[in-house]
C-alpha cells in the first residue's frame, strides 16, 4: 500500500515502494485506475485514465502487480469500450448517462455461454504450443472465434473439456508445463497492450484491401496488414472516409478506435452498422466491427492507453487467422495526449510542445501492422489506418510530417476539394502509396490486364491538367490548343464521374473493383477516341458540346455493381455518335486533299 | 473543515494564490477567499500536495496581500443550484445574480464541470431545425442536438445573426418553443445590451436564462462561465426536458482568458501560445450539446467566436472546427458587399445535415440541391477568377452564366432580411429558379428526376 503525495491534474505523484513500473494502480477511495509512468527512489508519477477532482494528498493507493492489460477472447465483436476496454454498453447500465469515475467492469461478459467445440488435435498426451488453436466458439453467425493457448504457455495436455457451452472463465485445458507445473486454460487470456503480440514470422501481402471507394482502391491502393494515413483539415472529411472504410473493406474484422472525437460519430455507427449489410458475406456489419471509444470528453490520459488497447485486440484477431483492419480517428489527438502528459512532467519540449519520443512512439505503434504467419500456422493481417488532424491543415507540422516518414499509403484530403464538395476530398497530387506494383498484379488477375496502364493513364491526365489550370489562370484559356482543352474536358469528366463518390448514395456508396474500373476504362476510352478525332481536325467544341457527359457522370449512381453489362449501350450511343463525327471528318479531310 | 479558515498565503502572482502548510486538500475543491477589505473573492484548487496548495482565483488577485487574505476550503467542487425559477434570470460566471434579485434557493447542485457523456447513452441528432434562413436551411441545416459554431471577425454581424436564429428557430410543424441559454463571455455592455433587447422585444425574455461576463469583469471568471451556463441547459434539458438552445460568445474571449492562466502555471505552451490541453478543454464544452436516449429534451449549441485577424487557421477556430459538427463562416467580401447575413458558403459545413434533411424531413431533392449549388457555386468562382484576369468579355458563355448564378446565388439567396423568415421549402425552390441558370448538363449532382420536376431550363 502506498499514498498521495500530489495531485497535478491526471498526473499524481505517489510514494509507494516496490512499485513497478508500468505497473496499474488503484488510487484513493474513488479507486480510480492509472498507470505508473517514472519512478524515482522515493516517489512515482502515476498518470491517471480519470479525472483527479476531490483527490487528497494522503489517500490510499495500491499496486495491482500488471501492466494495462486487455482481455482476449470471444464477446469483443459488437461491442464499444472505453480507452481501458471497459465495456460501455455495461457502465451504461451501471451509472446512467455519465460515465462515474472509478468503476470495476471486466471487458468481457463472465455469465455468457459460448459453444465450445475442442480442435482435433486437443488429446490428453499431446503437447501444445503457444499460440496454437485449442477449439473454437462460434462468435457472430459468420466469425469463428479461435481459442487460443496464450503466447506465453505450452505444455502437454493432461485433461481437457468435452465439447459443450461454457462461460468464459470455466477451465477447459489443463496442461503441465516442461517445468512439470500444472497450467488452467480458459476461453480469454490477458496481454499487456504496451507489447506486441509475437507470430511466428512477418509474411510478404500482394492483397490489396478493397475499400470500395475509387479513389483509395483505384488509384492509392492499400494492401491487407499495410499501413496508411488519412490527414486533412477539419471538414475535409477523414470521418466520413474512415467510416466508408469501416462500411465496405474486404476485411474480416474492424476495428473503429475513436480518439479524442466527437461522441456522436461513435452513435452513428453504432445506430447505423447493425443495419448495413457487409457486401462481402451479406451479413450485419456489425458482427464484424467493434468499436474503442475515448471521445474528445473523456479523460485524456485514457487516449494514450486507448490506442494501445485497440491494437492488442486488433492482433488476438490477426492470431486467430483473420485480416483485421483497425481505423484509428484520430492519433493527432493520441499525439496531444502524450504532450499533455510530456508537459506536466516537465519534459522538455522539442517541436510544438510535442516530447522527443512523438516520432518513436508512431513509428512503434504503425510497425504493429502487418502479415504474419501465427503462432498456430495461418496467415493474418492487421492494416492500421490513422486519421491525422493537423493544426490549420499544414501538412509540415510534427504528427503529419513524422507519419509521413512512417505509412506507406498516404490520403491526403484537401480543403479546396471539400469546398467544391468534391468527396472523397483526397488529393491526387499530394496522396501517394508504395503498395501500386504489388497491387497491381492482383488487379491483372482478378479484374483486367490494363489496370496499372489505366491507372498510370489517369494519374498523368490529372496531373497534366493541374498544369494547364495554372495557364488558363495566368492568360485565359484561348491560349491553350484543342488537345489541350480535351485534356482539361477529359480530366474534369474523371473527377466527376471516378472520382467525385457519393457516401449517402446506396448505389454508389461502395463501387466493386470491376465497377472501378469499367468506369475508369470507358472514361479514358472517350477522351481517347477524343483525341484521335481532334486529330483528324474535328473542332474541340463539337466534342465538349456533345450531350454524353451528364450521362457519363451519373453512370456511377445509375448503374449497380451487378449490373455493369448496362455500360456497354452507353459506350455504344457514343460509339454510334462519334463514328458518325470520324466518317464525316475523314471524308472532307479526304476530300480537301484531293483539291 | 470548511469551516476552517486558513491565512497561510505564501505568494501571490497573478490570478495564482499558493498557499504553504494546508494539509489534506481535495482537487478541484471551491475555495472562499476573503481579502483585506472584507470581499468575498471565489477560486478553485487547481494542483494540492502536502506542503503546498495552489488556487485560481476568479476575481483575480488585485489589492490582496499575504497577511489579510483568509482562505476557507468548501470541501466540495464547484456547484451551481439549480431551479426553474431561472428562467428569465441573469447571472454571472460563478452562478451569482447579476439582476439585482436574491440568489437561486434549491436543493439541487450539480457539479458545473458535469460527467462525461457515455457515447453509449447518446442518440443521434436527427430533426431538422428551421432557422429561416436559406444559407443555413438550404446548405448548411441545423439539427436538434447539434453544436454548429459561427466563425467571425470583428465588425461582422454575428450578433444580428445569433440574435435572428434566436428568434426565428423551429421544427416544423412543431409548436414547442425553444428554452434559451444565452452565454457571453468578455462582451461589450453594447453587445450584452443588443441581446437583453433582442430577448425582450421578441419575448422570449421569460424563456432565457442569461449568464454573462462583460470585457470589464474579471477574466478568469470566463473560465467557469460556459461550464456554469451548460450546467443550467443540462438541467433544463434532461430535467424540465425542455429543447435548449445554447448561443455562447465569444469563444475567443474564453481561450485568451485559459491561455493567461496557462501562462502564470507554466505550462508548456504549443501553438501560438496557448496550452496543449486546449482541444480537450474546448471539447469538454462543446461535447455538452446533443441528445439523450432516454430523455426528452436536447441540447443545441451555437457557440459564437471571432477568429483573430480573420485567419480560420488560427488555434481556436481550428481546434473549434474538429469538435463541432461544421461551422458558418463569415464573409468580410460579402459584408462589405451588403450581403446580409454575409455566409461564406465554400467553408461552412453541416455535418449533422444528411441525417436531417431529406424526403422524410424537408423534401427528397434537399441533399441533392444542397450538393449542386455547393458545386456550381465553386464552379462560378473559377469563372470570377478567370474574369478578373482576362476580363468578363472574354468569357465563354458558359462562363457567363456561371458568373450570372454567382452573382444572383449571392445577392438572392444567400442575402435576406433581418427579419425574413423563409420556410424550407421556399429556400428549396428558390435555389432551383437559381440552378435554371445553367443547362441540365452542368448539373450532375442532381438526379434525372429532380431536373425533370424541378428544373426550368429554356436554351437562350
Amino acid at each position: 500500500m502506498g499514498e498521495v503525495l500530489q495531485v497535478n491534474g491526471p498526473i499524481v505523484t505517489i510514494r509507494h515502494p516496490g512499485i513497478r513500473n508500468g505497473e496499474q494502480v488503484r488510487i484513493g477511495k474513488l479507486d480510480l485506475i492509472g498507470e505508473v509512468i517514472h519512478i524515482s527512489a522515493s516517489d512515482a508519477l502515476v498518470q491517471v485514465y480519470e479525472s483527479t477532482d476531490t483527490l487528497r494528498p494522503g489517500e490510499p493507493v495500491s499496486g495491482l502487480g500488471h501492466p494495462l492489460s486487455v482481455e482476449l477472447g470471444p464477446g469483443l465483436l459488437g461491442q464499444i469500450f472505453d480507452g481501458v476496454q471497459r465495456p460501455l454498453n455495461r457502465i451504461m447500465e451501471l451509472s446512467g448517462a455519465s460515465i462515474t469515475r472509478g468503476l470495476q467492469v471486466p471487458a468481457l461478459d463472465r455469465e455468457k455461454k459460448w459453444h465450445f467445440v475442442p480442435d482435433q488435435n486437443l488429446v490428453v498426451g499431446n503437447s501444445l504450443k503457444p499460440g496454437e488453436i485449442i477449439g473454437t466458439v462460434q462468435e457472430t453467425e459468420h466469425i469463428q472465434h479461435r481459442i487460443l493457448v496464450p503466447p506465453d504457455r505450452a505444455g502437454e495436455i493432461i485433461e481437457h473439456a468435452p465439447e459443450g457451452d461454457y462461460s468464459i472463465d470455466e477451465t477447459l485445458v489443463r496442461l503441465k508445463t516442461s517445468q512439470g507445473k500444472v497450467e488452467l486454460l480458459n476461453m480469454y487470456h490477458k496481454w499487456p497492450v504496451r507489447r506486441p503480440r509475437p507470430y511466428l514470422s512477418r509474411s510478404n501481402s500482394s492483397q490489396p484491401l478493397i475499400t470500395g471507394q475509387r479513389i483509395l482502391d483505384t488509384f492509392f491502393p492499400l494492401l491487407k496488414g499495410g499501413k496508411a494515413a488519412v490527414p486533412g483539415p477539419f471538414g475535409a472529411g477523414k470521418t466520413m472516409v474512415q467510416h466508408q472504410i469501416a462500411r465496405w473493406a474486404n476485411a474480416d474484422i474492424v476495428l473503429y478506435v475513436g480518439c479524442g472525437e466527437r461522441g456522436n460519430e461513435m452513435v452513428d455507427i453504432l445506430q447505423s452498422f447493425p443495419k448495413i449489410k457487409d457486401p462481402h458475406t451479406g451479413r450485419s456489419l456489425m458482427e464484424r466491427t467493434f468499436l474503442v471509444a475515448n471521445t474528445s470528453n473523456m479523460p485524456v490520459v485514457a487516449r494514450e492507453a486507448s490506442i494501445y488497447v485497440g491494437v492488442t485486440m486488433a492482433e488476438y484477431y490477426r492470431d486467430q487467422g483473420y485480416d483485421v483492419v483497425m481505423v484509428a480517428d484520430s492519433t493527432s489527438r493520441w499525439a496531444e495526449a502524450l504532450r499533455e502528459v510530456a508537459g506536466r512532467l516537465g519534459q522538455m519540449p522539442v517541436e510544438e510542445g510535442y516530447p522527443a519520443y512523438l516520432a518513436s512512439r508512431l513509428a512503434a505503434f504503425y510497425e504493429r501492422a502487418g502479415m504474419v504467419n501465427t503462432l498456430a500456422g495461418n496467415h493474418g493481417s492487421v492494416s492500421l489506418i490513422g486519421a491525422v488532424s493537423p493544426p490549420g491543415g499544414d501538412f509540415s507540422e510534427p504528427v503529419t510530417s513524422h507519419t509521413k516518414e512512417i505509412i506507406r499509403t498516404f490520403w491526403a484530403l484537401s480543403k479546396p476539394l471539400a469546398d467544391a464538395r468534391h468527396y472523397p476530398a483526397v488529393s491526387w497530387l499530394e496522396s501517394f502509396t508504395a503498395y501500386a506494383d504489388r497491387a497491381g498484379s492482383w488487379w491483372a488477375e482478378n479484374v483486367s490486364i490494363h489496370w496499372s496502364q489505366r491507372r498510370q493513364q489517369a494519374l498523368a491526365l490529372l496531373s497534366g491538367a493541374d498544369e494547364l489550370e495554372r495557364i488558363v489562370n495566368l492568360v485565359g484559356p484561348e491560349a491553350l490548343s484543342s488537345s489541350q482543352r480535351w485534356t482539361l474536358e477529359s480530366s474534369s469528366l474523371i473527377k466527376e464521374a471516378v472520382l467525385q463518390q457519393s457516401a449517402l448514395d446506396p448505389v454508389d456508396s461502395y463501387c466493386s473493383p470491376q465497377k472501378q474500373f469499367a468506369l475508369l476504362d470507358l472514361m479514358l476510352w472517350f477522351h481517347d477516341r477524343g483525341v484521335e478525332l481532334i486529330n483528324l481536325g474535328v473542332p474541340v467544341e463539337q466534342l465538349i458540346e456533345l450531350p454524353f457527359h451528364g450521362e457519363l457522370k451519373r453512370l456511377k449512381s445509375s448503374v449497380p455493381n451487378d449490373e455493369l453489362e448496362r455500360l456497354k449501350l452507353t459506350t455504344e450511343k457514343i460509339s454510334v455518335a462519334l463514328d458518325a463525327m470520324r466518317a464525316e471528318y475523314s471524308k472532307s479531310n479526304h476530300r480537301e486533299i484531293a483539291t | 473543515m470548511s469551516d476552517l479558515e486558513y491565512r497561510k498565503v505564501s505568494s501571490i502572482h497573478g490570478a495564482l494564490m499558493f498557499l504553504k502548510g494546508v494539509d489534506n486538500v481535495a482537487y478541484g475543491d471551491r475555495v472562499a477567499i476573503r481579502d483585506l477589505d472584507g470581499h468575498l473573492r471565489n477560486g478553485q484548487v487547481i494542483k494540492t500536495s502536502a506542503d503546498l496548495v495552489l488556487v485560481q482565483v476568479f476575481e483575480g488577485t488585485y489589492s490582496m496581500d499575504l497577511e489579510n487574505t483568509w482562505v476557507r476550503f468548501l470541501d466540495r467542487p464547484f456547484e451551481l443550484a439549480l431551479s426553474p425559477d431561472m428562467l428569465g434570470r441573469n447571472f454571472n460566471g460563478i452562478g451569482d445574480p447579476r439582476d439585482g434579485r436574491p440568489p437561486i434557493i434549491s436543493s439541487i447542485h450539480r457539479n458545473v464541470n458535469g460527467a462525461p457523456v457515455n457515447p453509449v447513452a447518446r442518440a443521434y441528432p436527427r430533426e431538422f431545425i428551421q432557422t429561416g434562413i436559406s444559407a443555413i436551411d438550404g446548405l448548411n441545416s441545423l439539427v436538434r442536438g447539434q453544436k454548429l459554431p459561427i466563425f467571425s471577425g470583428s465588425g461582422l454581424p454575428h450578433n444580428q445573426l445569433a440574435a435572428q436564429i434566436v428568434r426565428q428557430a423551429k421544427l416544423p410543424g412543431d409548436a414547442s418553443n425553444f428554452v434559451i441559454v444565452f452565454a457571453a463571455m468578455g462582451v461589450s455592455y453594447s453587445d450584452a445590451r443588443f441581446f437583453e433587447q433582442e430577448f425582450e422585444s421578441s419575448g422570449v425574455l421569460r424563456n432565457v436564462v442569461m449568464f454573462m461576463n462583460l470585457a470589464n469583469d474579471p477574466p478568469m471568471e470566463r473560465l467557469i462561465l460556459p461550464r456554469t451556463a451548460l450546467t443550467a441547459a443540462e438541467y433544463l434539458a434532461y430535467e424540465l426536458d425542455h429543447h435548449v438552445l445554447v448561443v455562447i460568445t465569444d469563444m475567443t474571449n474564453y481561450a485568451e482568458a485559459l491561455r493567461e492562466i496557462a501562462t502564470e502555471k507554466g505550462d508548456v505552451p504549443s501553438r501560438k501560445g496557448y496550452p496543449g490541453y486546449l482541444y480537450s478543454d474546448l471539447a469538454e464544452i462543446y461535447e455538452r450539446a446533443g441528445r439523450l436516449h432516454d430523455r426528452h429534451g436536447s441540447i443545441t449549441m451555437i457557440p459564437v467566436l471571432s477568429m483573430p485577424s480573420d485567419d480560420i487557421t488560427h488555434p481556436i477556430p481550428d481546434l473549434t472546427g474538429y469538435i463541432t459538427e461544421g461551422q458558418i463562416v463569415l464573409s468580410r467580401e460579402l459584408h462589405n458587399k451588403s450581403v446580409y447575413p454575409p455566409i461564406n458558403v465554400p467553408p461552412s459545413l453541416s455535418r449533422l445535415m444528411k441525417d436531417g434533411i431529406g424526403k422524410d424531413d424537408t423534401r427528397e431533392d434537399h441533399p441533392r440541391v444542397a450538393s449542386q449549388l455547393y458545386a456550381s457555386y465553386s464552379r462560378a468562382m473559377d469563372s470570377r477568377n478567370l474574369a478578373s484576369i482576362i476580363g468578363a468579355e472574354e468569357l465563354s458563355s458558359r462562363d457567363r452564366r456561371y458568373m450570372q448564378f454567382a452573382g444572383r446565388f449571392e445577392e438572392e439567396f444567400v442575402k435576406q432580411g433581418v427579419n425574413e423568415d423563409r420556410n424550407v421549402i421556399e429556400t428549396l425552390d428558390l435555389a432551383w429558379a437559381l440552378l435554371s441558370l445553367l443547362p441540365p448538363a452542368e448539373l450532375s449532382r442532381v438526379s434525372e428526376e429532380d431536373l425533370q420536376k424541378y428544373h426550368s431550363w429554356e436554351e437562350a
